[in-house]
């Protein structure tokens, strides 16, 4: 039993706009994400049976939606819960627990607008283990293996900056990208020290945004007569390593990245070669370079320099992050939800100026926490047999 | 200023808080697999064996990955910017700290696998923190 080409996406749309939104609350971020997708997929409300979310609790999603699903699945492990609650509706669907999945995500992350930010529990493994140190957010943890990145394999400042670089000239061909203005790379590194090695331009958004996702069977998704394209599963996968960043076991690779990837490439039965355009999780620049390299485009070390090579800006062979990532498009604090949305965009051809031509599969990659979960997702609009 | 965030023990970390007090660096290893593990519970992480004892290490290790932070939460602005690491301990159990005893600190004064040892930091009346510094 395989969930390859056991559901599509039928419904993927964002919030009216993304970026500053101090008039929304978290809850209406979900619910009016969740409006566009259902108007997109051509479904009504109570067609949906099944909700899944994170951040949220999934029984405040359905009352606030004012529906009674029979399934419902809150899986709030960071960033890529998205991608794993792609995987688990599928896994859902198939066996029968729900026909038409609701996936939403809305976060106040800028205005925090009905946002709670939770402190740390002195008592907690965090609190006791790491907290006392001076950790101040992701800037502080999630960037804690670059050092030794650049130690073991020679990664620059210069290699992670062109990172930025390239996600930045996608941005600009983004009309809603909140960061538009061309960067070099000595602009990267001119830009005020956050916490070294990471710059500010180094450095995902704070803003406010939502999304939602409408996954249904397959088969039902081929009768619908829609207006695009579905988007087919092909390949999924998610792992967890650690919660915290200090229990990583290698701080050069995530063994969560790696056993997504390995999941997702082996149920979609794909090769590397076969992907077209890519979507890496951008919460800083060096986060992109470990996904090309744990999931196996190149080899361990050689992610930089591809970078600098730019394989994945406008005009690259392997088109990364076109909508201009978490460093550039918007970054409401669990991103995965809109690296899922360009690639349905991108598979749909409906992603403009910045349409990858002829692209037939992409993939969706991206942590949770700080390397402490991952997934991957490998999607087509081939209808297959 | 606000105060600096401050570990409340547990049981299972008791041990290791009680020796940090005494300035000693107590960490668990497993009788059965041999080896240390950080932090404290009350099974191996690598083999998830019970059969664990508390040893004394020797407080010396590498500076095993690190960051410089610039912008510092509240209460630590009269540190930045300082240092948060990962330091590998000759035994082999890591821990996150901060390496402290350098001014200005940039990533030339501060070499992946340099040597570094413990050195205690009496934060309040109920907590030590082991911090470390190069050697």
């Amino acid at each position: 039993m395989t969930l390859k080409y056991s559901v599509a996406i039928i419904g993927a749309q964002e919030t009216d706009a993304v970026g500053f939104l101090p008039d929304m609350s978290v809850p209406h971020l979900h619910a009016q994400a969740a409006r566009n997708a259902i108007q997109d997929a051509g479904i009504r409300r109570d067609d949906i049976d099944g909700v899944f979310t994170a951040g949220i609790s999934p029984a405040l999603l359905a009352e606030y939606l004012g529906i009674v699903p029979r399934h419902l699945d809150g899986t709030s492990v960071g960033g890529c819960s998205f991608m794993i609650l792609v995987r688990h509706a599928a896994a859902a669907i198939k066996a029968g627990l729900c026909d038409v999945a609701l996936i939403t995500h809305g976060e106040s992350g800028r205005s925090r607008v009905g946002a709670t930010r939770p402190a740390t529990d002195p008592q907690s493994p965090m609190g006791q283990f790491e907290a006392p140190y001076g950790p101040f957010g992701p800037s502080t943890m999630f960037t804690m293996g670059v050092a030794r990145h650049m130690a073991k394999y020679g990664t620059t400042s210069e290699q992670l900056a062109a990172v930025a670089v390239s996600t930045r000239q996608w941005a600009m061909k983004n009309p809603r990208a909140m960061m538009r203005d061309p960067i070099t790379i000595e602009d990267v590194l001119n830009s005020r020290m956050i916490c070294w090695p990471m710059h500010l331009l180094d450095c995902c958004l704070v803003t406010d945004g939502g999304a939602a996702l409408i996954v249904v069977s397959a088969e039902r998704a081929r009768s619908m007569g829609l207006d695009h394209p579905p988007v087919y599963l092909l390949g999924a996968g998610e792992a967890v390593e650690q919660q915290m960043i200090s229990q990583m076991v290698d701080f050069t690779s995530s063994a969560g990245y790696r056993k997504a990837g390995e999941e997702a490439f082996r149920m979609a039965e794909v090769t590397h070669r076969d992907i077209q355009h890519v979507m890496f999780y951008d919460a800083f620049t060096h986060t992109p370079i470990y996904s090309l390299e744990d999931l196996g485009f190149v080899k361990k070390g050689e992610g930089g320099p591809w970078m600098a090579e730019m394989h994945g800006a406008p005009g690259g062979d392997l088109p990364m992050n076109t909508n201009g990532g978490g460093l550039s498009y918007t970054h409401t604090g669990m991103y995965g939800m809109f690296a899922i949305q360009e690639s349905v965009r991108q598979l749909r051809g409906e992603a403009g100026e910045r349409q990858v031509p002829g692209v037939e599969v992409g993939l969706v990659h991206g942590p949770g926490g700080m390397f402490s979960a991952a997934a991957t997702l490998i999607l087509t609009n081939q209808p297959g047999d | 200023m606000p105060a600096k965030a401050l570990p409340v023990p547990t049981p299972e970390t008791a041990p290791f808080w009680d020796g940090t007090k005494r300035h000693e660096l107590r960490m668990q290893r497993c009788n059965d697999c041999a080896q240390f593990f950080f932090y404290p519970r009350p099974y191996c992480r690598h083999c998830f064996s019970a059969n664990t004892e508390w040893r004394t290490l020797s407080g010396r290790g590498t500076l095993h990955t690190y960051v410089i932070n610039h912008r510092p939460p509240p209460g630590w602005e009269e540190d930045a910017p300082y240092v948060i690491a990962i330091v590998e301990l000759a035994e082999g159990p890591r821990l996150m700290t901060n390496i402290v005893g350098i001014t200005d600190p940039t990533p030339d004064k501060l070499p992946i696998d340099a040597p570094v040892e413990v050195v205690w930091a009496d934060v309040s009346d109920e907590i030590t923190l082991p911090h470390f510094r190069l050697v």
